[in-house]
């Protein structure tokens, strides 16, 4: 069984008070687990008047952030001893050790216009020290969700010395309506479900949408004209076009390069698909697989020199992987049951996938050899992951059963631990987490 | 543009295919604004791309013809039968499934003013990508056995909704059996 093991990494700091967790904060990440590291973000100082609502908001959102990963776990502010109600105030230590803070978040806002600053700084409480400078943004009020993804982003990558991805947003396909008419357009919003967009109307079937690696731009499959065929699409003006394909108009499953110039998909021929690669500057395209099998769902390398795969060649869905320029891929795939929708984690060490298996499926992950298969989640129909942007959560869709059966998000980390909906208003399906912003 | 419409009875609830002429006689549609074939494609998307004009629902029912006229859609859809089943992930075509696409293509032979896109589906058992490979699978399987009983490729074209259409929503093989199909619909749009 898959477990998520938080190991606090403690050693002694010269000179500083021997207490019995004394120590640079620091979790490092790994297999197994042990306790969420508790922490307390007071309520963030308004600095001027105008500040005081979103101050509070903003630090309401850094420690939802922050326990949603499961990682951590907030102290509520009825157990403070302190309030540390301003910014500038030396920390009373001793107050936050007793409620056993490990980690404290301070911060403060101004508001100008409709401009806003905010400044954080973390401490570590048991080492008595702040973890690296303090740190300033600039936003928008109207943007202030942003200012609190990103105070939480720094906290986070502080604490376990990883990037974070609060601050980063997914296009996924919004559904209504039952199963024997769904009506699908695309949609995009912050990877918590806040500020939901619609990038298409509902009027054609519109699948799987995937985000450009810098998120300006969106791939997916429509059925506007009766044909599967690839859309692009730009997420700030919403126009779109189709996108240039090798001969045949069939076409699915895109999936851009990682410098965003190259796009790889299926086309189907017949009765036969197979994958293809498309250059968007030059439009030259090339076959990269030439069997009888349906070949699909391709995903590349974080590096571009390869390209993970499902295929149906050995007689049920398998993963395979090949080298980018197409030639004879080696299958990774060898438990029990069909594999499918491989994709690539962004760190390049782990393959996500869809397994069906038993009549149940599932989310899984294995390493781009094949090995250490961990399945994480189980259920009447789990299906296509997508990664976060540190390659440390997995966002998938679930569908219930039956004749009233939806579609909703789900993430999950990939220790398997911390499975929870993303809170989308009505169904969702086909999520593409896109990268940090800017 | 030509536009055609028809309806089919699947399980008592009429659903609707829309094609073009353009779309049937193999033109390259880049401007996807006059062609629908989407049978649940609605007012949409007018304001995206400047289409929009067709309804879809005020054109069913019409042009299908008599359902007791050998000649009309209605009758292939009704009386010859427009779909075939399959078995979970195959595309081979049954004993039935042949019964029934000779009748296909004798009635394509005698109406040759026809043309035909052929639907491949599949059950919601499947991932999405796959599904829309297994159900080109199956619609070209009934595009071959079409051909090979003398009709002209040139006159059908294939497509796959992979599980995005179903016409049974239960969560059984009662219900996936229908789903897995292919069906071939029959434009009104002649060749002249």
């Amino acid at each position: 069984m898959l477990k998520r093991l938080m190991i606090l990494m403690m050693a002694l700091v010269l000179g500083g008070p021997v207490l019995a967790q004394s120590g640079p904060l620091r979790l490092t990440i790994t297999d197994g687990v042990i306790e969420p590291l508790p922490f307390a973000v007071p309520i963030f100082e308004a600095e001027n008047a105008e500040a005081g609502q979103v101050a509070a908001d903003i630090s309401r959102l850094v420690a939802q952030d922050l326990a949603g990963t499961g990682l951590f776990r907030e102290i509520p502010s009825s157990a403070f001893i302190s309030t540390q109600a301003s910014f500038a105030q030396p920390v009373a230590y001793p107050d936050w050790r007793a409620i056993n803070a490990q980690a404290l978040i301070t911060g403060a806002v101004f508001v100008l216009g409709n401009q806003i600053t905010v400044k954080f700084r973390l401490y570590d409480v048991f080492s008595g020290a702040e973890m690296g400078g303090g740190l300033q943004f600039v936003g928008t009020v109207d943007g202030w969700r942003r200012m609190g993804h990103k105070v939480a982003d720094a906290a986070y990558s502080r604490i376990t010395g990883e990037s974070g991805y609060f601050d980063s947003r997914v296009v996924y396909v919004a559904e209504a309506g039952p199963k024997d008419n769904r009506q699908k357009r695309l949609a995009v919003m912050d990877y918590d479900g806040a500020n939901l967009k619609y990038l298409t109307d509902s009027g054609s079937i519109v699948l799987a949408p995937r985000f450009s690696p810098s998120g300006d731009r969106v791939l997916y499959t429509s059925f506007e004209s009766g044909f599967p065929r690839i859309n692009i699409l730009d997420v700030a003006s919403v126009g779109r076009r189709q996108l240039e394909t090798a001969q045949g108009e069939m076409a699915f499953s895109p999936r851009f390069s990682k410098d965003g110039s190259q796009v790889i998909y299926s086309l189907a021929n017949g009765g036969n698909t197979d994958i293809y690669r498309s250059d968007l500057n030059s439009g030259a395209s090339s076959r990269l697989t030439e069997a009888p099998s349906i070949e699909t769902a391709p995903s590349f390398s974080p590096d571009g020199s390869q390209i993970v795969f499902e295929s149906d060649r050995s007689g049920s869905q398998q993963l395979y992987i090949m080298s980018s320029g197409g030639g004879e891929p080696r299958r990774i795939s060898f438990g029990e049951g069909r594999y499918g929708t491989p994709v690539w984690s962004p760190r390049g060490d782990l393959v996500a996938f869809t397994k069906q298996n038993a009549g149940r499926f599932h989310i899984g992950v294995m390493r781009t050899d094949g090995s250490e298969e961990r399945l994480l989640t189980a259920s009447f129909l789990d299906e296509g992951p997508t990664w976060s942007p540190n390659g440390r959560v997995l966002m998938f869709i679930r569908e219930t059963q039956g004749a009233g059966g939806t579609s909703s998000l789900y993430s999950v980390d990939i220790s398997g631990r911390n499975l929870k909906p993303v809170p989308v208003q009505g169904g969702a399906s086909d999520p593409s987490w896109g990268p940090l912003q800017p | 543009m030509l536009m055609s419409s028809q309806t089919s009875r699947e399980n008592g609830k009429p659903t609707m295919n829309i094609l073009t002429k353009a779309a049937l006689i193999g033109l390259v549609l880049t401007t996807a604004a006059c062609t629908r074939p989407d049978r649940f494609g609605g007012a949409g998307d007018g304001a995206a791309n400047g289409a929009g004009a067709f309804d879809p629902n005020a054109a069913a029912n019409a042009n299908l013809g008599g359902a007791n006229d050998p000649k009309s859609p209605l009758y292939f859809n009704q009386t010859i039968g427009d779909r075939v089943l399959f078995a979970v992930d195959t595309s081979t075509l049954t004993e039935q499934g042949k019964q029934i696409l000779v009748g296909q293509s004798g009635w394509l032979q005698s109406n040759p003013e026809y043309l035909a896109i052929i639907e491949g589906h599949a059950d919601e058992v499947g991932t999405r990508e796959y599904n829309i490979g297994l159900g080109f699978r199956r619609a070209n399987a009934v595009r071959e056995f079409l051909v090979s009983q003398g009709i002209p490729s040139d006159r059908l074209r294939v497509t796959s909704y992979g599980k995005e259409r179903p016409i049974e929503v239960c969560s059984d093989e009662s219900c996936y059996s229908k789903n897995r199909r292919a069906v071939t619909v029959i434009s009104i749009a002649s060749l002249s």
